[in-house]
């Protein structure tokens, strides 16, 4: 398995290093793959997106993009290669959507060449694939928890990176939109993509995902594809949750359904 | 959201916003009106065909005299001292993202003034020692003010917060330093307490256009990462702006601006808060406009010398009372506004 982008002996910490998220962490991110990283909340899932994107240098060990230290590429160079979906973005008070998602193309621009016929039709086909387009004159600011995450997905598609990295690229989203959404990742990565995305919805990784990673308090407890490692041992172990795993009626991958409060000796009321 | 214009030619491919332009034009013709106003009016009369007799070289000597060393020189500093100020609030306020982290609300202006004003008063530094040292002095007090800021996460509150608590401390230095002085170092000191265009001759332009000759062409060319760090240092960098790096090139450039500008003149307060914020309303873009704020600073300075000259005449107030009395209104607005949306 060849890998574009990975991280060896990665130790991830915040607030100068006192705070250290995961310690001796490999991973590789299969080329081509459409890789589904799940886990509980805080176990360091966008930690470990950002030191992948190069947004968090790690304290030990290194991230290789193409071969070298993500560290020595000029910022732009990796952002050619490489875009991310963070988990939480704020947009410039005020900005149009049209404007937001066209600094998709910032890393494509230089100083007299910002506004390309290449960079117009990226930015058009960009919105269309979300559904934003009808939003294109609307100030971010002023739309609803869902239109705002797509437009920042739009932002994302329009920087037409190899590599995308997609941190809970469905929160906000209703039901129709979430499947949109991994329908359209689902095509990127038929397209020949390498997406890395951060999900919760087990099922959805299951259904989606060529390559899952299951992470546990800044370690990975398994990867690999999801028919082979999503069991009701794994998942008890990861979420501390009981659970049954039955065969998903449409699409045969694992269906993750919690076992019934009463089988679970819930505690009572009071 | 405002129409867009697409200039494409060979090798270049552009896009302006329209109402931007038409503003920038405006501005930049108000500015014009501005200065012809002053020129022609803001003394004794001297009528435009006076004026062109003279720049041809003729008229009598002492039209001449008062146009070439007095008005024209005045006018030119007030055109480049709005202008550099409001380029260091655009900066400043894009930076933080806060209308009060311009350099004249948060001490640098005011540090400049220190400065100087040490200078004078301990080691009688003349007209070139204390623009030197105002130099050094708004700097430091930028260098100060970080410093103070930068550990524990650099809140960009704390920054506007620790500022103005320091320009407040240091008006209080100023005082206590020119109360102190001989008389003649407190005279030549006071100036520094209000910035003013009285008296300036063509060397402070010349030494002024050549600081900004060289500060403003790197900051202009870093203006388009600044639009990008409006969006956050997460995406900006995953977007491709070096974040560190082009923010720090932004701040000493704006900085250094801002400190050049304040040797030349004092301290003179509000355009640098008011000029980036004026151009915001009038462009109603959310994108930082350094050029046309460059603009509204020149108009906003001009004007406010024109009324500093003549609302007590033959008496010349300095120019930092009329924009200190004029912005000081605009600031109490501001912050109300502020209040009311609830991030003051
Ligand atoms: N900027 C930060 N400064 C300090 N600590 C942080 C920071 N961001 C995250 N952490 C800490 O690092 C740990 C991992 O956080 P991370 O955001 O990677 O979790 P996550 O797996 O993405 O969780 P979630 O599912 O809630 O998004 C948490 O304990 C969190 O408190
Ligand atoms: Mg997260």
């Amino acid at each position: 398995m060849t890998s574009r982008l990975s991280g060896s002996d990665l130790t991830l910490a915040y607030d100068h290093h006192r705070r250290v998220v995961a310690e001796h962490l490999d991973v590789r991110i299969p080329d081509g793959s459409f890789t589904v990283i799940v886990g509980p909340n805080a176990c360091g899932k966008s930690t470990l997106l950002r030191a992948l994107s190069g947004l968090l240098a790690p304290r030990h060990g290194t991230v290789a993009l193409d071969g070298a230290a993500i560290s020595s590429y000029r910022a732009k160079e990796v952002a050619r290669r490489l875009g991310l979906l963070a988990q939480s973005a704020t947009a410039p008070e005020g900005i149009s959507v049209a404007d937001l998602v066209a600094r998709g193309r910032y890393p494509h621009q230089r100083l007299l060449r910002q506004w390309t016929p290449e960079d117009e039709f990226q930015v058009a086909r960009a919105m269309a694939a979300t559904g934003v387009t009808e939003l294109a004159d609307r100030a971010v600011d002023e739309l609803s928890g869902g239109q705002r995450q797509r437009v920042w997905m739009a932002m994302a598609l329009a920087q037409q990176t190899d590599i995308l990295l997609l941190d809970e690229p469905t929160t906000y989203l209703d039901i129709a939109y979430q499947i949109d959404l991994l329908d359209l990742c689902a095509d990127l990565h038929e397209q020949g993509r390498t997406l890395v995305a951060v999900l919760h919805d087990l099922n959805q990784a299951c259904r989606y995902a060529t390559h899952l990673i299951a992470m546990k308090t800044g370690k990975i407890v398994a990867e690999g594809n999801p028919r082979e490692i999503i069991t009701a041992e794994l998942v008890e172990d990861v979420y501390g949750l009981a659970c049954q795993v039955i065969p998903d009626p449409q699409t045969h991958t694992p269906l993750v359904v919690p076992a019934a409060r009463s089988a679970r000796g819930a505690r009572s009321a009071g | 959201m405002s129409r867009r214009l697409t200039f494409r030619a060979p090798g270049i491919a552009l896009r302006l916003d329209a109402r931007t332009l038409w503003v920038s034009g405006a501005l930049l013709l108000a500015a014009l009106a501005a200065v012809t106003l002053t020129v022609v009016a803001v003394g004794i009369r001297l009528p435009l065909a006076d004026i062109a007799e003279i720049l041809r070289g003729g008229g009598r000597r002492a039209d001449r005299f008062v146009l070439l060393d007095l008005r024209l020189p005045r006018v030119c500093l007030g055109l480049l001292t709005g202008a550099a100020l409001a380029v260091s609030g655009a900066v400043f306020q894009s930076l933080s993202r806060n209308p009060l982290g311009s350099p004249d609300i948060v001490g640098f202006t005011t540090g400049s003034a220190t400065g100087a004003v040490l200078a004078i008063v301990v080691f009688g530094a003349g007209p070139v020692g204390s623009a030197f040292a105002a130099v050094v002095g708004g700097i430091a007090t930028a260098l100060i003010v970080y410093g103070l800021t930068a550990r524990g996460g650099g809140s960009v509150r704390r920054l506007v917060l620790v500022g103005i608590g320091i320009a407040a401390m240091l008006v209080a230095v100023n005082s206590y330093l020119i109360s102190r002085a001989r008389l003649d170092a407190a005279q030549s000191a006071a100036v520094w307490l209000v910035g003013t265009l009285n008296g300036r001759t063509w060397d402070y332009v010349r030494l002024l256009g050549i600081a900004l000759a060289i500060l403003t062409p790197p900051l202009l060319l870093l203006s388009r990462r600044l639009q990008m760090l409006a969006m956050g240092e997460d995406s900006a960098r995953s977007l491709g702006v070096p974040v560190a790096g082009s923010r720090l090139s932004l701040m000493v450039l704006a900085v250094a601006i801002c400190a050049v500008s304040t040797a030349a003149t004092g301290p003179v307060a509000f355009v640098a808060l008011a000029a980036p914020q004026v151009t915001r309303r009038l462009t109603r873009s959310p994108r930082v406009q350094l050029l046309p704020a460059a603009i509204t600073g020149a108009l906003l300075m001009v004007l406010s010398d024109f009324i500093a000259q003549r609302i007590l005449a033959p008496a010349q107030l300095p120019v930092g009372v009329v924009t200190g009395a004029v912005g000081g209104a605009y600031l109490a607005w501001l912050l109300s506004v502020q209040w009311r949306k609830g991030n003051g």
